[in-house]
């Protein structure tokens, strides 16, 4: 979706701020927040692909004033609702009124280091031959779906080159929205900055993006 | 702007910081008492990562690359396996690319439509890494981004931005240094701050602190 998260090329956010010793987190909420999100996308109720697409249906003031574990947050409210673990009204009471939905685990301290570690691979076979190869040329496809996709707006409708196949993996504008995982082949396709940006472009610049097989069309 | 001393940077939090803290707090009561989360799990994850998973591990990753050469091989043709004989490997890192900076070439990392990045080997990603500055300027303005970290590259280097549009991470192999033939591994790694595995640096001279 053209949300306020595809934010390539936006222009008006001003100087990056890097910030001298950073701590990994500024405030005790953050931390919480950290550990609450891991600790819900274990219960296995929704995937990282519905999580993200949770996070870009954020209204665009919100989003952009917020700041990114605020996003977490505001997303984990959604997808607790949506999931039947926890009401609106026992967020806001701060205590539970009903049982609710049983996650599928719940994930305990023991559990913790073994999780983590394992991670959730997304790559998964798929039945058909890659439909291009390395050097091919490309054309992004042009649309905006209302729904999750992984194809930012600047790079689409932009002609590139196949750089590497990087193997097969879970489609995301499927898996956010319930429709399953139907993997699909993943390319880095390269895009000369003059491509994407036009006149004036950076003329040393190139930038890639890794495109699902349905994101593209030959040249 | 608030008034958080230990918070001055600019960015637009107004007052949600103790707003935050309640509706955080409020959130995780409900789940507790519902049975739906071990609070100590928590506690557990954010030990993980003030302490167990961050820049140090790609450090490593880094400095071997640069003192064996097989491993560098190894690391080209398949960062995953790689980087995983290190010991690192799990969330958001399940998936890794390593991409060398050359003498022709420098490489750069974002993530314009989220804030993908190689937990595993760079732990928990700073503030500007996820805010929009980084993510909307670094694919169309990257000489401007990379002077405001400082980092001025000689006008006929190429500029290659890698935005993590899919579930692989990108670790950024910076060139190493000059005058680094003695070092040992653990001295390497210690020229080899974060930001120069995300390129918005290089690697530091020897005597430089990264």
């Amino acid at each position: 979706m053209n949300g306020p998260h595809d934010l390539g090329g936006q222009m008006g956010f001003g100087p990056v701020a890097p910030e001298k010793d950073e701590p990994y987190f500024h405030a005790e909420w953050e931390k919480r927040a950290l550990g609450l999100t891991l600790s819900c996308g274990a219960f296995g109720a929704w995937t990282i692909d519905e999580s993200r697409h949770a996070r870009e249906n954020i209204p665009p003031p919100d989003y952009l004033s917020a700041s990114y574990y605020e996003i977490w947050m505001r997303a984990l409210e959604v997808l607790l609702e949506r999931h039947g673990f926890a009401t609106a009204a026992e967020i806001d009471a701060g205590h539970k009124q009903t049982a609710g939905a049983v996650p599928k685990r719940v994930l305990k301290a023991d559990m913790v280091a073994s999780v983590l570690a394992r991670g959730g691979a997304c790559d998964r076979p798929v039945e058909t031959a890659a439909r291009f190869a390395v050097g091919d040329k490309v054309r992004t496809k042009n649309f905006n779906p209302e729904t999750h996709t992984r194809l930012p707006r600047y790079a689409r409708a932009r002609s590139g080159v196949i750089e590497a196949v990087q193997g097969s993996f879970v489609f995301p504008d499927d898996n956010a929205h319930g429709k399953g995982e139907t993997p699909q082949w993943v390319y880095t396709v390269v895009f000369d900055g003059k491509e994407i940006w036009g006149e004036g472009a950076d003329s040393s610049l190139t930038v890639s993006i890794d495109a699902w097989e349905s994101y593209l069309e030959p040249v | 702007m608030h008034d958080h001393a230990d918070h001055d940077h600019d960015h637009h939090h107004d007052n949600r910081y103790s707003d935050m803290q309640a509706r955080v707090k409020a959130l995780e009561t409900v789940l507790t008492e519902k049975g739906l989360i071990d609070p100590a799990a928590i506690d557990a994850i954010v030990e993980t990562y003030e302490t167990k998973i961050g820049p140090r591990n790609g450090a490593h990753v880094v400095a071997k690359a640069w003192s064996d050469a097989a491993f560098a091989e190894w690391l080209n043709t398949d960062a995953t396996a790689a980087i995983a004989s290190l010991g690192y490997a799990g969330r958001q890192g399940e998936h890794m690319r390593a991409v060398f900076n050359t003498p022709e070439t420098h490489n750069l990392v974002v993530c314009t439509l989220c804030s993908c990045y190689p937990w595993s080997v760079l732990g928990l990603p700073p503030v500007w890494y996820k805010a929009p500055a980084y993510r909307a300027r670094v694919v169309i303005d990257p000489r401007g981004v990379l002077a405001e970290f400082g980092l001025t590259l000689p006008a006929e280097k190429k500029i290659r931005v890698w935005d993590s549009t899919a579930e692989l991470r990108y670790l950024v192999i910076p060139e190493r240094p000059e005058g680094t033939e003695g070092l040992s591994e653990q001295q390497l790694a210690g020229l080899v701050s974060r930001d120069a595995m995300i390129g918005t640096a290089i690697a530091s001279a020897p005597g430089v602190v990264a």
